[in-house]
């Protein structure tokens, strides 16, 4: 029989191998995504984050699993089943801190994802997809950390599902029937905390895949921006690979590797250590069970959602309803993924810019980071006139940004990336 | 017959073809949307209680669960209502027009017989629970005594009604209630009203 795979197969491979390849595209895969995805050679240390990111991506699939096989999904068990794998499961107390600490390292390793974007201008053209891709992961990671964290049905998981459910209460006409729906009862009861269960193991985990999937790809498309915003593919050698360009493995393979080593010692230290983190991975009230008539005295989101928990706090209720708050909000998180359209610099990377693009983004970091710590605080004293300053230079950094990133004058931008050989 | 194709028909037919079949996907939807819903147990569950107030001490508070929500009752004494209109200043709806309650509530105590003050327990800002802090003076200088929710600072007076600069947006909120023979009252519905 004449082969018809040869017609396509450079050359033709024997073995386990070659039969695999005439019917799937293993190597073919392999070389477009690995061995011959050509990065830029200037990577630094903000290009750890991607990979950590898919690490505790797998890793909170993996825990998560094993999670599931002795959590019971019921009002009357759930907060038991967290005891029970905290004291009678074999080793479930590692696989337990393995989740609830790897949920806060995730955010911690998407902010610092994020951040790099914006020093490199990693979001501007032609990866404003991959921009909005990314976005999207940030939404469902959201989304599954604040369903997950109903799930051990501790008194804060209840409060902190009823703030947040509520939030949906404040649209005008529909808010109550859509709160109802959301809950699938008239409070967050066991209906909630089993369909909660259903979202967090299932469906989300399910998109966040997917989209992570779609953002890989489309960065293997466009190719990775670097730390001097130099597109690589512009300047290719006579066999038509970016003469700045180093392939994906093994270099970057054992680069994040060792970028892995490095998270994992830290990672393993608070695991081991300081599992609650210092309160702030796991919080005290949650240490009881949900209890209906009973709200924690302080009630605060975790960590990673207080920026914007601190902005919806800040935006007083007028005309009768609090959904200014929601809006402003919903709105701190929409500009974000706007981005790529507001930002006019002609130059992508911060190396490159003048000291206003410069000034703006450290005040944004600080912002965003007393945002944070205000979210924590209660609404009291000083705190509520300090998060309204700061609610005000977050929006004024993206509302803005069409105006100042296009203020002083620009360095120019060389051909080839900068790099020492080392 | 030609042997041609009718592009505009082969459009048309197209068209027509996506059109019933994106109508027949978004109903195939609406079974999936509606068993979000409260369910037939959750309604039955959500039935109006009753709560027997005969025990209950002048200035003193009971709590209640009706659909997962904390329910008080307060026995209000007669200092605590002539309290009530010492402040209407201060207060963000003191007719209490934008605010939800029974007909029969839109009063000054916002209650049916003064004495008694019933109300849902949960801030009409994200639903916090709020504290009860009766004595005056507990909360700042010049508290009148009522409510103060522990999660963003807002602040009720002995009749729910919520006071100004503070993040909830109206007062709290008066569930349906009627008082039943004897020392009981009935949460979840006005309908034994005459009785």
């Amino acid at each position: 029989m004449a082969s018809t795979e040869s017609h396509n197969a450079s050359k033709p491979q024997g073995g386990l191998n070659g039969w695999i390849n005439a019917r799937f595209p293993l190597d073919k895969m392999l070389r477009e995504h690995i061995t011959e995805y050509y990065a830029p050679k200037n990577f630094n240390f903000w290009y750890y984050f991607g990979s950590l990111a898919l690490f505790v991506l797998i890793l909170q699939l993996v825990t998560g699993i094993f999670l599931t096989m002795n959590y019971k999904p019921s009002a009357t068990e759930a907060f038991g089943a967290v005891e029970y794998i905290m004291r009678d499961v074999e080793w479930g107390w590692l696989i337990r801190y393995l989740h609830s600490t790897g949920a806060s390292a995730f955010f911690i390793v998407i902010y610092l994802h994020m951040f790099r974007a914006l020093l490199y201008g990693s979001y501007k053209a032609p990866r404003e997809l991959l921009w909005l891709l990314g976005m999207a992961i940030y939404l469902a990671l959201m989304a599954e950390a604040f369903m997950g964290y109903l799930l051990p049905w501790g008194n804060m998981s209840f409060w902190g599902a009823q703030v947040i459910v509520s939030l949906f209460g404040t649209i005008p006409v529909i808010g109550d029937g859509l709160v109802e729906w959301i809950r699938g009862d008239y409070y967050i009861s066991d209906i909630t905390l089993n369909r909660f269960f259903a979202l967090h193991v299932v469906a989300l985990p399910l998109v966040l895949v997917f989209l992570v999937a779609a953002h890989v790809l489309a960065l293997h498309e466009v190719g990775s921006n670097n730390p001097d915003g130099v597109e690589i593919k512009k300047t290719k050698g006579a066999d038509g690979k970016p003469l700045d360009g180093i392939p994906f493995h093994p270099y970057y393979t054992v680069k994040d590797l060792f970028g892995l080593g490095v998270f994992l010692t830290i990672f393993c230290g608070i695991v081991f250590f300081k599992p609650d983190g210092w309160g702030m991975f796991l919080e005290a009230p949650n240490f009881e069970p949900a209890n209906p008539m009973q709200t924690p005295p302080h009630i605060a989101p975790v960590w990673y959602f207080t920026p914007f928990y601190a902005i919806l706090r800040a935006v007083p209720s007028f005309l009768g309803t609090q959904i200014w708050g929601v809006i402003a909000m919903f709105g701190a998180i929409v500009l974000l993924a706007l981005l790529p359209w507001l930002d006019r610099s002609p130059v992508k990377s911060m190396r490159y810019r003048g000291w206003v693009p410069k000034l703006a983004l450290a005040v944004f970091a600080v912002t965003f980071v007393m945002l944070g710590y205000l979210g924590l605080k209660p609404a009291t004293g000083i705190f509520p006139l300090l998060a309204r300053v700061f609610t005000v230079l977050y929006f004024a950094y993206f509302l803005l940004m069409p105006w100042w990133s296009r203020m002083g004058a620009t360095k120019p931008v060389p051909e080839r990336v900068t790099y020492d050989a080392h | 017959m030609s042997e041609q194709v009718d592009l505009g028909r082969r459009k048309l037919l197209t068209a027509a073809t996506a059109a019933t079949g994106a109508i027949g996907a978004g109903l195939a939807v609406s079974p999936f949307l509606a068993s979000w819903k409260p369910s037939a147990r959750a309604k039955a569950l959500g039935a109006p209680v009753e709560i027997d107030i005969s025990k209950l001490e002048a200035g003193a508070m009971i709590k209640v669960e009706w659909r997962g929500k904390p329910v008080w009752v307060v026995r209000r004494t007669p200092e605590m209502l002539g309290g009530l209109s010492q402040h209407d200043a201060l207060l963000l709806d003191p007719g209490s027009d934008g605010s939800k309650q029974p007909a029969f509530a839109k009063n000054a105590a916002r209650a049916v017989k003064p004495e008694y003050f019933v109300v849902l327990g949960v801030c009409t800002h994200l639903g916090c629970s709020p504290m009860s802090k009766f004595t005056v003076g507990e909360v700042e200088a010049g508290w009148p005594g009522g409510f103060y929710c522990p999660c963003h600072g807002s602040k009720f007076d002995l009749a729910g009604r919520v006071f100004k600069g503070v993040p909830a947006p109206s007062n709290l909120e008066v569930p349906p209630y009627a008082f039943v023979g004897e020392g009981k009252i009935i949460v979840g519905t006005e309908g034994a009203q005459a009785a």
